[in-house]
């Protein structure tokens, strides 16, 4: 999993149709240090996550998929939580 | 998935039987700003997606799944069209 900051949401009319109802959101990986890192990926978001908050993002197809509740989606990366704090060790 | 931009279209006769029948989109992908951030590459089309078409597409396995039950050996499929994004 992957610590990113929402950015952005893309709206799309024509797509996939187990895409249909899921909520497409602009994420920026983001290094420990809050440093933006690699480029922007889009997620779908499973928990109400909105724009400037800090997400846990997967980057896998079946837990992503797992993550919009249907089978055999396709799609690779969902936000599947929203992060209070992050705590690194001296 | 990824931003992407349509950039062209890939024609190939000589292929794999499951690719019959299948579009194939030259992609180059997108930051959120717009500018275009890394290589271009071809991707399988599910949308009816065309050349200067803002697009998404998943990449992996996942890739094959618009096609189901067909399994076309694919890395790369759009899975929309983008109407328009929105940034913070």
């Amino acid at each position: 999993m992957q610590i990113c900051r929402v950015v952005g949401t893309v709206v799309s009319t024509q797509k996939n149709k187990k895409l249909e109802g899921a909520k497409l959101m602009l994420v920026q990986p983001l290094t420990l240090e809050d440093t933006p890192r690699g480029t922007t990926l889009l997620a779908i978001d499973s928990v109400g996550a909105g724009i400037g908050d800090k997400v846990l993002v997967v980057i896998e197809g079946k837990a992503a998929g797992d993550a919009l509740g249907k089978k055999a989606a396709a799609v690779d990366a969902a936000i599947i939580g929203i992060i209070d704090a992050v705590e690194v060790g001296a | 998935m990824q931003l992407a931009r349509v950039l062209g279209e890939v024609v190939s006769t000589m292929k794999d039987p499951s690719l019959t029948g299948l579009k194939m989109l030259i992609l180059q992908p997108l930051a959120a700003s717009g500018e275009a951030t890394g290589r271009a590459l071809v991707a399988l089309d599910s949308v009816g997606a065309g050349v200067g078409e803002h697009v998404f597409f998943v990449r992996g396995r996942e890739a094959a799944f618009p096609f189901y039950p067909a399994e076309p050996p694919a890395d790369a499929t759009v899975i929309g069209i983008v109407d328009h994004w929105d940034l913070e």
